[in-house]
């Protein structure tokens, strides 16, 4: 167990940077897990923390000591690979065993490591096998072992569950995450995949592009993303982005929103609206996860509620809730709310949007107000 | 099989329809009829004639295995054989050998390897009997390498292994090597990319060192390559002729007959049809040894992965 600090590490491929100065510490025990679009530098990230890749500029600390250039075999790590990268010539157990083996720990030792791994993975019987002979999810179990096997101070996973099927993505989704709080062991996680890095991590760093856009806990990028990049990419559907304009109205402040027969559509702000008297008269974008505009029955019962008349373009029922695309002023949003809610197409009917849960960035710049 | 799946074109009828239907057996049959003669029909005829009292001219009066007997009798095929046993050794060994040495030192991404890949495969490309002369030349003390370092005033220096008849078989393993060690590396060159990255990533992270990678990880893999390349130097080895003839001629005396320049002495210089007919027998049955077991187990490989 370790904590993990990246200190503005630069990774440059001759004249191209690929990661220009990523910042991220993880406490010992934290389950961190970076995540992007491909191409944004993640991998790359993880193998430099793995010591795969050279660090062109900054440091890598594991816990504390600074492993710039310390031999991957020498950091105490342990990767799960997108391909499981299991030796095809040995047989699961000889695959588990040899990075003990490397290390020269006495047989009876590695024996009893693979034994008890084995079991906690449900993976006996497959012992003898080669890794021709199993399935994808059994090679998934087998590589996790593998690294399990070595008791390491940090696991490393590139994008793990990605060759696997959805079912089975799902299952082993929960399992890594039982696994994580059964050894408390730091884990750094690679994935695209947004639902696996909320649903997993204890804080989460979204990248792009080589830049680190924002590092927090998966609630604080949810509610509060740092910029529209990470709005957008985080959540799915992901969170509606209005053109508005905040304008004073009396003693406190409103945001309008054009419609297309050019009236305006106004909603108040009550409280959240305090960091915005800087931008009275100015473009912005207001934006709204899809559940914080429901029908009236079934909004949040705290909160800045507001009422808002809507047509329905369209619903598409998921079984456990409904989606509906609204016009909201001249632009469509997304909405989500109870499968049961009386909402029909082509209705003009009353939303409720919970204010309390906006978040306006700025049209210039893309960073959150 | 084919003519199943061409049926529904026959409904268009006509001539056209007729050769559609036909034209791959009308263009393969020649081929085909050429083959069963010239290849099938000729090894029938040369192991019928290994069992016949055929001299100069080949008679078909039946002999009985009386050939076969005179062959093994006969000191020269004794040497032939030991000849071949040590140069089929060494020669499929060292080839193999340095072809993966080449091969693993190429896979560090040095610079300028398309060059250096062509280098090495370049000796492919040449007709032995261009090896074999070029070594001659080479091996030949009066000319070649002994000569040279001679002339730098190194007067001790002697490599004379080509005139030497108890080493001249070792100057056609040189040779062979030469020849054939570049098309092994690129073999395993291509055999080597393919493994991948992430294996040897993670055998590094489980703390092997770049030869224990090589050695437990990669080598391992690169079985199916060994086998190939071991049929294909193999049955280069047991046909080779050429090497032999421009390189020593078989000499000095006979000390570098193979079974293959024997079989030509015997049936075409010595008028024995008989017993040149009966060591290339012995030469296919020792080739069909090799490749039908290969054969086989390929076979066998690709229907697996067709179930």
């Amino acid at each position: 167990m370790a904590s993990l600090q990246v200190n503005n590490v630069i990774k440059r491929f001759g004249d191209v940077e690929v990661l220009k100065g990523i910042d991220i510490d993880a406490q010992d025990g934290e389950f961190l897990v970076l995540v992007g679009p491909s191409g944004c530098g993640k991998s790359t990230l993880l193998n430099m923390i793995a010591g795969l890749d050279s660090i062109t500029d900054g440091e890598v600390l594991i816990d504390g000591k600074v492993v710039n250039a310390v031999h991957p075999k020498d950091r105490d790590i342990a990767m799960v690979f997108q391909s499981y990268a299991l030796y095809p010539n040995m047989t699961v157990e000889k695959n588990m065993a040899f990075g003990m083996e490397m290390r020269k720990i006495p047989k009876a030792e590695r024996d009893k490591a693979v034994m008890s791994v084995a079991k906690l993975l449900q993976i006996e019987e497959l012992l003898k096998r080669k890794p021709g002979q199993l399935s994808g999810g059994q090679r998934q179990r087998v590589a996790m072992g593998r690294a399990l096997v070595r008791d390491p101070k940090i696991f490393l996973f590139d994008e793990p569950l990605s060759n696997l099927d959805a079912k089975l993505r799902v299952e082993m989704r929960t399992e890594i995450k039982k696994l994580h709080r059964r050894l408390g062991t730091t884990i750094v996680y690679v994935t695209h995949d947004q639902i696996e890095a909320m649903t997993l991590a204890t804080r989460i760093a979204v990248m792009k592009d080589g830049i680190l856009q924002q590092f927090a806990t998966p609630q604080e990028i949810y509610d509060r993303p740092a910029n529209v990049f990470v709005a957008g990419f985080m959540g799915s559907p992901p969170m509606n982005l209005i053109p508005a304009k905040i304008a004073k109205n009396g003693d406190g402040l409103s945001v309008e929103i054009a419609t297309a027969d050019e009236r305006t559509l106004r909603l108040k702000l009550n409280g959240t609206g305090k960091g915005l008297s800087a931008h009275v008269g100015s473009d912005v974008l207001l934006g709204l996860r899809p559940e914080a505009i429901t029908d009236l029955e079934s909004s949040d019962s705290g909160g800045d509620i507001q009422e808002v008349e809507c047509s329905v373009e369209v619903t598409e029922p998921t079984g456990p809730d409904m989606l509906a695309v609204l016009l909201l002023g001249g632009i469509e949003v997304v909405s989500r709310m109870r499968s049961s809610a009386n909402v029909h197409m082509g209705e003009m009917t009353k939303f409720a949007v919970n204010m309390s849960k906006a978040v306006f960035f700025d049209t210039e710049t893309e960073e959150r107000i | 099989m084919s003519s199943h799946i061409d049926r529904p074109a026959a409904t268009r009828g006509g001539v056209l329809g007729w050769l559609q239907i036909h034209l791959p057996k009308i263009v393969l049959s020649p081929t085909l009829a050429i083959t069963g003669v010239f290849v099938y029909g000729f090894i029938i005829w040369t192991t019928y004639l290994s069992f016949t009292k055929s001299r100069m001219f080949p008679v078909t009066k039946w002999e009985g295995i009386s050939p076969h007997v005179k062959l093994w009798a006969n000191p020269v095929w004794e040497k032939a054989l030991e000849n071949l046993a040590i140069f089929g050794i060494l020669y499929i060994g060292i080839a193999t050998v340095v072809g993966l040495i080449l091969a693993v030192m190429l896979d560090q991404r040095i610079r300028q390897e398309g060059v250096i890949r062509t280098i090495y495969l370049y000796p492919m490309a040449l007709s032995f009997i261009v090896t074999g002369t070029v070594w001659k030349w080479m091996l030949n003390p009066g000319l070649g390498l002994e000569k040279l370092m001679h002339d730098f005033g190194w007067a001790s220096f002697k490599f004379d292994w080509i005139v030497n008849s108890d080493m001249a078989i070792y100057t056609v393993v040189i040779a062979g090597v030469w020849q054939s060690s570049g098309f092994v590396m690129a073999m395993f060159l291509a055999g080597l990319r393919a493994v991948d990255d992430e294996i040897i990533k993670a055998a590094s992270i489980d703390g092997a060192s770049q030869p224990i990678i090589y050695w437990k990880v990669i080598f391992p893999l690169m079985r199916p390559i060994f086998l190939s390349s071991f049929v294909v130097l193999s049955h280069l080895a047991i046909k080779s002729y050429d090497l032999v003839i421009a390189l020593t001629g078989g000499g000095p005396g006979y000390s570098t007959a193979l079974p293959a320049t024997f079989m030509y002495s015997q049936t075409f210089t010595r008028n024995h049809i008989d017993i040149g007919s009966a060591s290339a027998v012995m030469m296919l049955i020792t080739v069909a040894a090799i490749m039908v077991p290969y054969l086989y187990s390929e076979l066998k490989a690709q229907k697996g992965v067709r179930q």
